[in-house]
């Protein structure tokens, strides 16, 4: 764990698919990326572009009917599609915990807070007392910076940015490796977002955490993230170094995206956009599925799809222009 | 605490306008109804002279309006009045009979709960398999039977054919209700006077006529829980309870169920009316001896002022039931607050 870098997490060839009425939404298609212990990961792109689909199914809880179509999740040498039930809800909150895009509605409103963390550390040790639960749950409220007695409330009680400091309390109240963040600010005010990016990169490295956070906030993600993959579409486009994607973005996608981010140091005339709105996933485009909106478009992008190759240390990109046309 | 004070006795209050539009209604419906006491008492060949003399003593000679209002006048004073058709007030049977009535849909209300939401739990927990379309076959089809039907069917296949059950009465001959009769409630009686025979004896005649109610009613419950559980269980925090690693059978009936739970408890409130209407059809399929029979009886014999009677408590058990229903909210509900 100390000086050299290990692969914790490494997501091989996954796609998955929804079958619906009128065919087939390919959400994942052939996505590929490894999580290095105690890395942060960004997962980027625009609302539909699979990202939420695909961190849901690390801990194959994607929404039915998705199914997994092809590839493998290895935690730790162990393939999670290939878990028995059993060993996904040991895995689920001690291996792996995942917290969600709106805390106002992530708790049981029935429940009350302590209820929560007591359930959560009963299903995972049943060897826990009582006093030993409730000690550990004081431990990470007071990390946290919630009174104790917010335990006997329930949730309509809590402000939306103590909701979401207890989510993420419950995802680590059994010291997890993994911390899937999907979408954690998005409902949250700018304060409360501002706050709760402090937090996270406390509780990183306070519980030696990896972290894949989904977002579509690029500024949040370059506060946290140490490397950034791009989706669009279903598939990844770039994955390189947080510095990389912001300075050096290979792909079009990346570069477009980029500019979007209006920059207070420049003047602008006018919001820059990209043309154009993502594809049908029932039925993607051929070749590339950018190639429809991308500026630089070539022929070979409308006729076969590249795959993500190395174009400069440590960073890929699925891009014609910078590879060779023969595979 | 001075609210919940303040609600139940707002609750209370707007009873009165319930029963007294009820009444009203009652009053009209009879008396434009073909048949009156008299004729119903003396035949259709009674002499004109002994039928005026009849009408005259019973008050039927004034005009509609007037007795609407001595009515009136006799429920602000808290009376029912006397029967038209026999020398007794309209309270007595109604007392008598009311236990018998409260005892079959209480249990009535409780097999059609027990059926109901774990079969439409489970049902939303298999959505779209074999069992689910099993569970909702079984909801649509006792939903559609008539309860006297299914009676017939119950007392022909566990009374008839296989001699479980009991098809009629409270109580087999051999137990003397006369030493038992306090309350009326006879679970209740058996079991103060300590005679667990008679207890048994009791709960056998209930179980036929309360699961004949129990079925019919358990088909909208399966629909209602599972239509809820569907979705609840697309709820963020069943998600992420998922995602914490809780079982799935923890996740759906305790974090799901609970939820489910409570547009449930509205409806309930609402069927409870809907189960005393099947109740009057399985009292007299049974041969039980409470209101439902009582008002039928009386309904042949056009005993006006039974009959209100008997409408009036049943409008004050439904509201009755309709509150406790609503305080039962703030039970299950930490969110409500009166």
């Amino acid at each position: 764990m100390a000086d050299e870098q290990k692969t914790i997490l490494d997501v091989q060839h996954l796609s998955i698919a929804y079958p619906i009425s009128i065919g087939v939404v390919r959400a994942v298609e052939d996505v590929s990326f490894t999580l290095d212990d105690g890395e942060a990961l960004g997962l980027v792109g625009e609302s539909g572009c699979g990202k939420s689909t695909l961190g849901l199914s690390i801990l194959k809880l994607q929404r039915p009917p998705g199914r997994v179509t092809a590839g493998k999740i290895m935690y730790r040498g162990t393939d999670i599609l290939s878990m028995s039930d059993k060993s996904l809800l040991a895995m689920r909150g001690r291996s792996i915990a995942m917290i969600f895009q709106n805390p106002l509605t992530s708790l049981n409103p029935l429940f009350t807070v302590e209820r929560h963390f007591l359930e959560t550390i009963r299903y995972h040790d049943a060897a826990y007392s009582r006093e030993k639960a409730l000690a550990a749950v004081q431990t990470i409220l007071a990390v946290l910076g919630i009174e104790k007695k917010r335990l006997k409330e329930y949730p309509h009680q809590l402000s939306g940015g103590m909701r979401q400091r207890i989510m993420i309390g419950l995802a680590l109240i059994m010291n997890p490796d993994i911390l899937i963040a999907d979408e954690p600010t998005t409902s949250l005010d700018v304060i409360v977002e501002a706050g709760f990016t402090e937090l996270l990169l406390e509780l990183r490295r306070l519980y030696k955490l990896s972290i894949i956070l989904i977002t579509h906030n690029l500024g949040l993600v370059a506060e946290i993230a140490d490397r950034i993959a791009v989706m669009y579409a279903g598939t990844i486009m770039e994955i390189a170094t947080a510095q990389e994607i912001f300075d050096h973005p290979l792909h079009p996608y990346t570069q477009g995206l980029i500019n979007c981010v209006p920059n207070i140091r420049v003047e602008q005339k006018e919001l820059v956009t990209m043309p154009g709105s993502p594809p049908d996933l029932v039925d993607p485009p051929v070749g590339c599925r950018f190639a429809p909106r991308c500026p630089k478009v070539m022929d070979i992008c409308r006729v076969k799809s590249p795959s993500l190759r190395e174009h400069a240390p440590a960073h890929v990109a699925a891009c014609w222009l910078y590879g060779k046309r023969e595979d | 605490m001075r609210h919940l004070l303040n609600y139940m006795i707002t609750r209370i209050l707007l009873a009165i306008p319930m029963v007294f539009i009820m009444v009203t209604l009652i009053f009209v419906v009879l008396r434009v109804m073909p048949g009156d006491p008299v004729s119903a008492m003396l035949g259709g060949h009674a002499p004109q002279r002994v039928i005026d003399a009849r009408k005259l003593a019973l008050g039927l000679d004034k005009p509609i309006t007037v007795q609407y209002v001595e009515y009136l006048g006799q429920l602000v004073r808290l009376d029912l009045g006397n029967s038209m058709v026999f020398n007794e007030k309209v309270s007595t049977p109604i007392i008598e009979k009311l236990p018998a009535t409260i005892e079959l849909t209480v249990f009535g209300l409780l097999v059609s709960l027990g059926l109901g939401i774990p079969l439409g739990a489970y049902a939303a927990r298999r959505r779209r398999t074999g069992r689910d379309f099993g569970i909702r076959l079984y909801a649509n089809v006792v939903y559609c039977i008539p309860v006297f039907w299914m009676g017939l069917l119950l007392q022909l296949v566990f009374g008839v054919f296989l001699s479980w059950f009991p098809v009629s009465g409270r109580t087999s001959p051999r137990v003397d209700v006369s030493t038992f009769s306090h309350t009326g409630f006879y679970i209740i009686d058996t079991l103060r006077i300590g005679s667990l025979a008679a207890f048994g004896d009791v709960m056998w005649h209930l179980v036929l006529p309360a699961v004949t109610l129990g079925i019919v009613l358990s088909g909208i419950f399966v629909r209602l829980t599972r239509a809820n559980m569907l979705d609840v269980l697309k709820s963020d925090y069943i998600l992420a309870a998922r995602a914490r690693g809780i079982p799935e059978r923890r996740v759906v009936y305790n974090h799901g169920l609970r939820n489910a739970l409570i547009p449930i408890v509205t409806m309930l409130g609402l069927q409870f009316a809907l189960l005393l209407a099947g109740a009057i059809l399985t009292e007299s399929t049974f041969s039980w001896p409470g209101m439902g029979r009582l008002l039928l009886e009386r309904i042949y014999l056009r005993d006006y002022p039974v009959i209100q009677g008997v409408i009036i408590v049943y409008t004050l058990f439904v509201s009755a039931v309709s509150l406790v229903v609503d305080l039962l909210y703030a039970v299950i509900d930490p969110r409500v607050k009166y």
